[in-house]
């Protein structure tokens, strides 16, 4: 549906896509991750014929998105970062000045703005001006705009950017539900949305394409080995963890245990064990047996966060979580 | 063409829903309204002046009423025209809805001619103010109306050059108020470089004087219909809208 060769574009001063190229099939969600100023949006606006690549070729739909523009661009539906609202426009007039713009007219069009509404849940903003609403409102009148042409190919910037949690599962799953009609392409920078949302994911930095895979194989791959989180608790009075760690490393197919932490009579331990050996069973029953009790035992599957720092190498310069060292703290 | 058309109510309805067209119908009708009187009372007292001397020399509506008012119209539209035009794309390049245009399935031409359609029209809108008050002097007097006719189509043609230029411009900046601005010192040099007409004949002042938009009304005021000041006029008018494509095209490869 979407194939993109070589994709360069480069601005006065520096590359802001760098050789890029991937192929996106039809009715698949597609993760476009990568940290701010990665070239997303620029891939995008290329994608959207709103600007020519300087070299490489893109097609979306079978179209070349610089010999074909007006063909690619009746199949795409685009939605930038901010959604392009007109305030003094009502949302009603809005989607048909849209759909006239898309080539729809006559019932055809009133039907599609009926669907709209009716899909992205905002017939009870229809009649009120653009420069109004709230950002969820505006955020889902972009998206109504999006498929008012009943698109191929949507391709949505940053579509939960500056919402509430609320309003982002809202749009998640709307996003979702649409997947089954449009091929989707959906930047972010946040990475629990692709895990979320997407099937495969596309990561870029700076310019470069770093990798692309579907999710599942991307956290098998950065995974290699299976970890376990255990939990163990001494039945009466105190634990020695050391003891503990001694018996778990002695199961076979372990290859690795680490301590983790200790509260009290409790103490927590990484343990890493070849991927096709199969050692929950013996490691309960060591456990057990020892005369300890097993309080929690689950595999710990990389998040796509620690994936993607791994992948961008950025992991010494991650961007400081909200919950972290407060400031003028020193270590 | 149905694009066109499309982006001409947009830009039509935008224009009456915010209270720019109210505005600058209002600022019209007092500021002709003003002449319209002004100049009317002189030619009452031009009139009555001459027939108390007894020397009672005809006097003309055309001439000497309608033809320095049609000028003043011509005059007062170099400063409403930066109004009508500097929003028409530095809004959207502001608000990010250029981006909707630009990756709609319609042409940039179609854009700049719905817009340029638009500005057109509100500046006709302007102008059938002033019927109101011309309709007095065919209540009371017998002007031509042939001669009003080409007057209106002069303005016309020369409103629409200098908002083609003012179109252009829009498009250069996100900024309104400096299109506004510089529409505004591109339609005022565009008028007085007629003056150096005044006391100069060298080939260098015929070419300037030349370029002067008031030159070519002259004919217009008059009630002729010359064929090579229509013909300056269309080019200009061509020549903005082609500047205006291009521009919208660089938008393309420079952002």
């Amino acid at each position: 549906m979407i194939t993109v060769t070589e994709l360069t574009k480069k601005y006065a001063r520096h590359t802001a896509v760098d050789h890029i190229s991937f192929e996106v099939s039809r009715g698949q969600i597609v993760g476009f991750l990568g940290p701010n100023g990665a070239g997303k949006t620029t891939t995008m606006r290329v994608l959207t014929c709103f600007l020519p690549p300087t070299s490489g070729r893109a097609t979306v739909a079978g179209f070349d998105v610089l010999e074909q523009p007006l063909e690619a661009k009746k199949r795409i539906g685009y939605l930038p970062e901010t959604p392009p609202l007109y305030p003094e426009m009502r949302t009603d007039e809005y989607l048909a000045f849209v759909g006239k713009l898309k080539g729809l007219s006559g019932a055809e069009l009133t039907k599609r703005i009926d669907y709209v509404f009716e899909r992205c849940a905002i017939a009870d903003v229809k009649s009120k001006l653009l420069g109004k609403l709230s950002k969820g409102y505006r955020q889902r009148v972009g998206l109504a705009q999006t498929i008012i042409h009943n698109p191929e190919v949507l391709i949505l910037d940053e579509p939960t950017a500056g919402l509430d949690p609320k309003q982002i599962n809202d749009t998640r799953d709307l996003i979702k539900s649409l997947a089954g009609d449009h091929t989707i392409i959906l930047s972010t920078h946040i990475l629990p949305e692709v895990e979320q949302t997407c099937q495969q994911v596309i990561i870029i930095n700076k310019g470069k394409l770093v990798a692309t895979d579907s999710v599942n194989n991307l956290q098998n791959r950065a995974r290699g080995a299976e970890s376990l989180l255990v939990e163990v608790a001494g039945r009466n009075g105190d634990l020695d963890s050391a003891t503990v760690k001694g018996r778990l490393e002695r199961i076979s197919g372990v290859t690795r245990v680490s301590f983790k932490d200790q509260r009290q009579n409790r103490s927590t331990f990484e343990v890493e064990s070849r991927k096709d050996s199969f050692v929950r069973g013996d490691l309960a029953r060591a456990v057990v047996e020892s005369g300890w009790d097993l309080n929690e035992l689950r595999p710990t599957a990389m998040s796509l966060e620690e994936i993607f720092l791994q992948l961008t190498g950025e992991a010494a310069q991650a961007p400081p979580k909200e919950e972290a060292v407060p400031a003028g703290a020193s270590r | 063409m149905r694009n066109v058309w499309t982006i001409f109510r947009k830009e039509i309805r935008s224009y009456f829903v915010s209270p720019v067209a109210y505005l600058l119908l209002t600022m019209f009708a007092l500021i002709f309204g003003f002449f319209f009187w002004n100049a009317l009372g002189y030619f009452v007292f031009v009139g009555m002046e001459s027939q108390m001397r007894g020397q009672s020399f005809p006097m003309n509506v055309n001439e000497e009423l309608i033809r320095p008012l049609l000028s003043n119209i011509s005059v007062v539209g170099l400063f409403l025209i930066p109004m009508i035009t500097m929003r028409l794309f530095a809004e959207e390049k502001r608000t990010g809805t250029i981006e909707l245009l630009a990756t709609s399935p319609i042409r940039d031409i179609e854009v700049i001619l719905g817009k340029w359609l638009a500005a057109v029209t509100l500046y006709a809108g302007i102008l059938l103010l002033t019927a109101v008050n011309f309709a007095f002097l065919f209540k009371y007097g017998n002007p031509d109306w042939k001669q009003l006719a080409i007057g209106y189509l002069g303005l016309l043609l020369q409103a629409g050059a200098l908002l083609a230029i003012g179109t252009f411009i829009s498009t250069l900046t996100k900024n309104q108020i400096i299109a506004g601005g510089a529409t505004f010192g591109v339609c005022l040099l565009l008028w007085v470089l007629e003056w150096v007409s005044g006391y100069e004949t060298s080939t260098w002042a015929r070419v300037l004087s030349y370029m002067s938009v008031i030159t070519h009304f002259e004919s217009f005021s008059k009630g002729l219909l010359a064929s090579k000041d229509a013909i300056f006029y269309v080019t200009v008018i061509f020549f903005g809208l082609f500047l205006t494509a291009r521009s919208m095209e660089s938008l393309r490869w420079r952002s």
